[in-house]
Parts: C-alpha cells; structure tokens; sequence
C-alpha cells in the first residue's frame, strides 16, 4: 500500500512501489488529464508538480512520490480558473490538446517561480513538445497569464 | 450531465466522456451486453430538425460534424457553416459527432468521414450549409404553420423567429417538435458570402475547455466497466513475421491476464493496467523473421534512389514543350540534387484503440480521421457485418494522416476478440509508434534547367526518386502504376499546380518502393517538392544575378493570386532592408490544397548556430471561414515542417527503424520557434485548405534565408548537424 497526498487528498493505492506515479495516476486512479507520451521524459505531456516543482512522471517510482505533493492538471485550480487556463481559454491555445495538461503544468511552475517570465525564461522553462505547434500561443498564454495573475492579486 | 471523472452509467445505457456542461461531450452508448436491437433503430436524440441539427426545448442547439477534430480547428469551422444558415444563436451552439453505423444506416446523410487532405471545410461546404438552411425552413415552416401566415412571411435570425408583418415572435426550441414532423424542401439557396455573420469571424473553439482542465477523454484516456489494458510488440522489421515466442517468465507477472498472438507480426499481453502488460511484453522473448528485408539498411535505400535518378522507366506527370530536347541542346545547363528523408507522424497521442466484441457485435472507441474506414476495418477483422459493428469517434490526439490507417485498430480487434465480451484497449508504447509507422515518403530529386538571355529558365526538368504512397496502398494492382500525388505542386493543373511560368517543362518519376511502408503526412508530397523548386529556383536567381523575389515576379505573371500572396510576405518581412552580417531572408511560395501561400523567412546564423528570428506568411484559401484557426494552423504547420526540416529523419539499420522515441527524433522546441505573423488574405470564390499548405513553404523559405545569411546551401533535409558556415 503506497499513501499518496494527491490535490490535497490523501489516497492510498495498492501499486508496486516501482510503478512510475504516470500509471498510477492514469490506470488505478483514473486521473487522465496527464498524458502519456513518450515514457523517457522526453515530451512533458506527464508534467506535474511535485512539491511545487515541474516534473515529468513517467519516469518517476510512485514510491519516490510518497511524503511529496502532487498538483495534478486536475487539482491546479478548483474550478479550471487558472491563470494559465484563463489566457489558454482567452487565446484559444490548445490544438489537438493532447500536450497541453503538460503544457500548463509547466507553464504554471514557471510563473510559479518568476512571476513575470521573459521569452528567454520562457525557452528555457518550457521544453514540452507540442507537435502540432501551438508554441506562438504557448509564449502569448504564459505572458498573459502573467498579467491575470497580477490583476488577481490587485 | 455533471462533468465527474468516470461518468459511467450502465442503467442508462449511456456514457458520457469529459463532457462540460455548456460544451458538448462524446455522448457512447454502450451497451453490455449488447442489446438485441440495432443502434440505428433507435434515433439517437429524439429533437432532431434534420440529421445535421438537434434543437431541444431549451434553445439548446446541437449541430453534429462527420468530420474528425484532431486539432486542425475544422470542428468548430464545420459548425460555424451550419449555423450560419441556421440562423441559430451561437451561444447556444454545441456539437457531436455521429457515428458511423449511424451513417451507413441512414444512407450516409453526412456524406464523407474522411478527414486529410486539408478537406475537412473545402468538400464539404456547400451540403453542410445545405443541412443548416434546411433545417431553418423547416423551423420558419413549422412557425408559419402555428400562426396560419405564409412562411415567405417569416425570417430567423439568433434563434428568433419573427413574422415580418405583425411582429410576432417565437423561438427555435418553441417549434422544433413540429419542425421535426415537417418534410423539408427539395432544395434551398445558400446565402450570399457577403451576407455572412459566423463565417468569417474569428470565433473561439468548442472544444478549447475541456482540453486545458484535463477533463477532456482522448481514446489512450479511456476507461470502460471491466476493461482490460493491451501492450504490443510487432516485428520491428515491416514485412517480417513472428516465428516463435516464449512468454513463461511474462505469464507469471502480476496483473497479467493474456499473451497471445496478434496477426502474423505482433504479440501483445493483456492485464490489469497498462503498465503491468508493458513490463510484462517486455519479458516475452519473441523470435522474428525478418526476411530479405532485415537485410536493407539506408545505404542501400540511398543507392537505389540515386539509380532512380538516371533510370529511363519513369513516369511523367507533367509535360509541356520540349524541356528534355531543349536540355539537350543547351549551352549551360545548371544540375541539383535534393533529398528528403522518411518521416514519423509523432502525434503525441500514441496509437490506441478500444474494442469490446461478441458473437453477434463488436463495438470500437477509436480516434480516427476516417470513421467509416474505421467500421471497415473493424468489421473485417471482427467477422462481423458492418451493421453488427459500431465505431465510436473520439478527440484525436494528433492526426497528421496516421490515424486514417488503422493498423492498430484491427490489432486491438484480433485481442479483443480472444477476450469475448470484456473490453479492451490496446495502447502502442512510443517505439512501438516509431517502429510501426506508417511513413512520409523518402525521395531524391535532380533538377535541371537552362535559362534564357534574360536568366529565366527556358526549360526545367524536375526529375523525382523515390517511393509511392498511391502504390502503397493498390499493391493488388502487381505492376506498379503512376502515381499522379508524386507530383502534387507539379501537377498541370488543379489543386497542386506548378506555378512557374516556364514553356518547357518536364516533371517525372522514377517509382523506386522500399519495405518501409509509405503514407500521408501532414502536406505529403507538397512537403519535399516545394522544398525542391523554391530551393532551386532561389539557386538559378542567384546564378543569374537576380533578387530572389523578382526573379519569381518574371516568372508568377499569370499567376496574381500566387504573387500576391509572395508580396505581401516579402512586404511584410520588409524584404530589401538592410540585415546585420549573418543574417539572411529567405523566400517560398506554392499553390497547394487549392490554396496558395508564401512565407518569408528572417534567419541569424551565429557561429555556425541556426537562429529563426521570424517568418512572414501568407495565405489566400479563397473563403477564410475562421481566420484565427487559420492563423493557429498556418503558425503551427512551420513546427511541423521545421521539426521535419531541421531534426526529422529516420535512418534504418538491419530493416529497423534506428530512432525508437523523442530523443532521437526530436521536434522544434518553443526556444528554436521563430516568431510568425499571418496574413489570412483570402480573395474570395474559392475553397482551399488550411492545414497543410505552409508546411511546404517552410523549410525552403528558412534555407534560402540561410543561404543569404552565409552563402551555404542545404540540399540534403534534415539539417541537423551540417555545417552552416
């Protein structure tokens, strides 16, 4: 039995322990928003935050999750209101969408930790893939975001 | 219906994905067991105007698309062009998409489900306004008749109906019962596009929500009651086959149901949850034979492509005056090889599908781009009569022309099959994705020209090695046939036209096939061919002292549409101005999908590093039916193209595809994506599409911007590590 602290819910899980916490989350909790796409950590379609931190679960032992936080796409707002998803909904940035849960966890660690990202910082926190290229959207949403995120604090 | 994960309820028969309220979900009847009744017996929702529109009491108004939404925005699009002549609200717009047991029942009235090709809005336009306007007749008959006043009395406009002379008013919701009984008129006159409201405009997506809280359920995301998870491993080697496996250690692993045998190629374990079969697959020891095919590497594939392009047996897909006689005689003739290498779709949802089967029905949740194929497909490999089977069409998750394939989908069926009863989706690993692809064709092109007093070419002779996807797919046909797609922006004429006004010209094929099988990739032979001519025009402006726009000028003056759209481009880059050293503009422009588009290209190459600063394009697809989704495309097929263009190549070793994942076969990342200003300049009297055009005009407007940066010419795609100074 793993004991998980998930969205602020404790969850307990019978799993192997060397489970990546992608599976877990996807096969025995059915919480699909993070995606599985590459397994190598390669893609960022599995990103979520791990006591905060941007991070890619399919290559991460649920047991190396046990004592941490885990935000998923489905506990980053209570009601998909976001920042990041507000300026996603505002400029319509998802294509196929697949990539994007990924994408706004990502993007969310990034405005976490600088609240008023430039381009160069937003190249440099931002290596999913997204290959139906919604990227010019991607960098508008994350700059956007930044700006609701000031105006929800005035 | 509530928006809770795992909607599942049986009793009702009905079971509802990531649905939002306000945004319409995948409504799936699912039914287990199988009921007894054909789903066409039972109408799906009982409002239905006509099969293109639902209009419930409540206002709420349902407009159903055939067409497959994969992120190309053709969804919502669709919808936008019911509405129109509906004359329907459209904040109270929703959709769904029919299935096709539901088509082949009803006599196909949403026409084709096929979606490539960049037709999802072009072939379709005319016959699915025709269901919006029928379906407004028949609310304005049903309104005409309650008052007893002429219907050509009454308009509709925003879900209001409104008798004209009185001023009486009553909605949609209020008479589509009535409506509903009423039989529509033979035909109806479609609205001037000058009298547009909804085309045209630049309205959000419908299905933008769900994708950014996770709830929306993608085929890979799908749980049914019961379901069991599939993990496979093909031949790594197409065409090679399965002799032999020993699954005893795999058998023993926990959560594992089932290892079979899937086919003549493949084996694939069936447990509990998709992890556990994954780790179990890869303890099966399997033995493969691959065949005089395990022997070819892309050494030999190279060979065979460069003896293509002397060989005599070719097939010519466009000849116009003497290009080889004038060839011949010429001075001076200026010679070039390109080459393009196979490519991967990638899409970032692997393949996957879900089927549960009977004796008597097999039902399929499939992320498809041709649901009817899809019912083929599934039918076949059930052994079931189409009307025994059903598929359930779902978001895709990345398309790109893969998932009109369904190689994965009759794996899933054969598994689901040993399983009766149980449902199960079959989920392929990245690898299995890289390896079992299905391919953008590799070819090898020499073009030669000579030119005139003036520098402009008098004769060009495109000359094409390399594989056929068209013959691909009729391998019945035994002798090899032309393919007349391999010359798409060569074509004489139609929706791939050569441009270039050039008296002798001659393009052909020399048809040469490989084991890796060949298929439609987003753009598909746009892709190289563009890249070929826009390169080579660029190189025979340079030898002639020319600007690269005007010397493309002389050469598009029966061709405004074509120019106008490079003008602008080059307008817009502000081509002309002065560059600080290393950087460079770079020009393309074709006509493909029936639309015609031109990119311009501002690169920096700084010690020896690409840097794509922006890229200007511009499209006239004639009607520009949402011009946002248009810009989303075009700004998204330069990802696509560059990722190809730049990091795109597989290789083969041993009959194998050597990049296995993401690592090897790596694309664009927003660091290396230029900026991109669109110009959706549409002229109007014609449909072209959208999604793939600019692909083409990528990578050479790109490299012949870095040729102006650094005097290099990139021949040979990708570029990856070839020096660029």
């Amino acid at each position: 039995m793993v004991v998980l602290a998930i969205n602020g819910k404790r969850i307990e899980v019978n799993v192997d322990p060397t489970t990546p916490l992608l599976w877990v989350l996807r096969d025995h909790l059915d919480m699909t928003g993070t995606k599985y796409g590459c397994g190598i950590a390669q893609c960022g379609a599995c990103t979520i935050h791990l006591d905060g931190l941007a991070t890619r679960c399919c290559v991460l032992p649920v047991s190396a999750a046990v004592g941490k936080a885990i935000t998923t796409i489905e506990g980053l707002s209570d009601d998909g209101l976001h920042p990041v998803q507000q300026a996603w909904v505002e400029l319509d940035t998802p294509q196929c969408g697949y990539c994007q849960p990924g994408m706004i966890m990502a993007a969310a660690a990034l405005l976490a930790e600088t609240s008023n990202p430039t381009d160069a910082d937003i190249d440099k926190g931002i290596t999913n893939i997204c290959r139906c290229g919604t990227f010019p959207r991607v960098r508008a949403g994350i700059h956007r975001a930044a700006q609701l995120a000031v105006e929800v604090k005035a | 219906m509530t928006t809770s994960l795992r909607t599942v309820d049986i009793s009702r028969r009905r079971f509802v994905i990531g649905a939002a309220a306000g945004v319409s979900g995948v409504a799936i009847g699912l039914q287990l067991p199988f009921a007894k009744t054909r789903a066409s017996q039972q109408p799906l929702i009982n409002d239905e105007i006509n099969a293109w529109v639902v209009i419930h009491d409540d206002e709420r108004v349902v407009i159903r698309v055939a067409r497959s939404e994969m992120g190309q925005g053709t969804l919502t699009g669709l919808v936008q062009m019911v509405a129109e002549e509906l004359e329907c609200d459209w904040a109270n717009v929703s959709w769904e998409f029919p299935t096709p047991g539901q088509s082949l029942a009803r006599g196909r009235p949403w026409g084709n489900f096929m979606t490539g090709g960049s037709r999802g809005i072009r072939n379709s336009h005319d016959y699915v306004r025709e269901g919006g306007a029928l379906a407004r007749e028949l609310l304005i008959a049903a309104a005409a008749q309650g008052w007893s006043v002429p219907a050509v009395e009454c308009r509709a406009r925003d879900g209001i109906i409104t008798h004209q002379p009185t001023g009486k008013t009553t909605t949609f919701g209020a008479v589509a019962a009535t409506a509903a009984s009423l039989t529509p008129p033979d035909k109806v006159t479609l609205k001037d596009p000058k009298d547009w409201r909804l085309i045209g405009k630049p309205l959000a997506r419908l299905d933008t929500v769900d994708k950014v809280t996770g709830k929306l359920r993608y085929g890979a995301d799908l749980k049914l009651p019961g379901m069991l998870h599939a993990a496979i491993h093909a031949c790594p080697v197409h065409g090679g086959k399965r002799v032999d496996f020993d699954a005893a250690t795999a058998a023993k692993m926990p959560g594992v149901h089932t290892i079979l045998p899937v086919g003549d190629d493949a084996v694939a374990v069936v447990a509990d949850s998709w992890w556990q079969a994954k780790q179990a697959l890869d303890k099966v020891v399997i033995q493969w034979d691959t065949g005089k095919n395990g022997n070819v590497d892309s050494a030999a594939i190279y060979a065979m492509l460069k003896e293509g392009l002397n060989a005599d047996d070719v097939f010519v897909g466009h000849s116009r005056g003497k290009a080889a006689a004038v060839l011949a005689n010429a001075r001076e003739v200026m010679s070039q090889e390109y080459s393009y290498p196979f490519q991967n779709h990638a899409p970032m949802e692997p393949m996957n599908a879900t089927v549960v089967w009977t004796e008597e029905r097999c039902e399929a949740w499939v992320p498809t781009q041709n649901g009817e194929s899809a019912l083929e497909a599934l039918a076949d490999a059930a052994g079931l009569f189409r009307d025994k089977c059903e598929v359930h069409k779902l978001i895709l998750g990345g398309g790109f022309g893969r998932r009109a394939h369904h190689d994965f989908l009759v794996q899933a069926t054969e598994i689901a099959k040993a399983i009766p009863g149980t449902p199960v989706k079959l989920l392929w690993s990245r690898e299995e994705d890289q390896r079992r692809g299905v391919y953008h064709p590799i070819t090898r092109c020499r073009l030669s020209a000579s030119v005139n007093d003036e520098g402009l070419p008098e004769a060009l002779h495109v000359r094409i090695s390399g594989q056929s996807i068209l013959h691909a797919l009729r391998p019945a046909l035994g002798e090899p046939q032309i393919d007349t797609a391999v010359f798409q922006t060569l074509a004489p004429e139609g929706e791939h036209a050569f441009l270039y006004g050039i008296d002798n010209f001659l393009a052909d094929h020399a048809m040469r096939n490989t084991h890796l099988r060949p298929w439609f990739w987003r753009g598909v032979n746009a892709n190289q061919n563009v890249f070929y001519v826009e390169s080579f025009i660029d190189e025979l402006a340079k030898n002639n002292s020319a600007d690269p726009l005007d010397y493309r000028r002389r050469l598009l003056k029966d061709q405004p549409k074509a120019l106008a759209v490079l003008e602008r481009a080059a307008q817009n880059a502000g081509w002309g101005r002065e560059l600080p050293a290393g950087s460079g503009l770079g020009l393309a422009v074709c006509k493909a999908f029936d639309s015609y588009v031109a990119a311009c290209a501002e690169v920096a190459v700084i010690d020896g590093k690409l840097h794509m600063k922006k890229i200007w394009a511009a499209t006239d697809p004639g009607y520009a039916v949402n011009p946002q989704q248009i810009e989303a495309q075009v700004a998204g097929s330069f990802v696509y193209g560059l990722s190809a263009a730049l990091h795109g190549e597989l290789t083969l070793k041993n009959g194998q595809v050597e990049q296995q994942n993401f690592h090897t076969y790596p694309s664009l990342k927003i660091a290396e994506m230029p900026a991109v200003e669109v110009d959706v300049m549409p002229s109007g009297g014609f449909w072209g599409g959208v999604g793939e055009p600019t692909i083409a005009v990528g990578a050479p407007a790109v490299l012949n911007a870095v040729y102006a940066a650094t005097g290099v010419r990139i021949r040979h795609l990708p570029v990856k590590e070839q020096a660029l100074t």
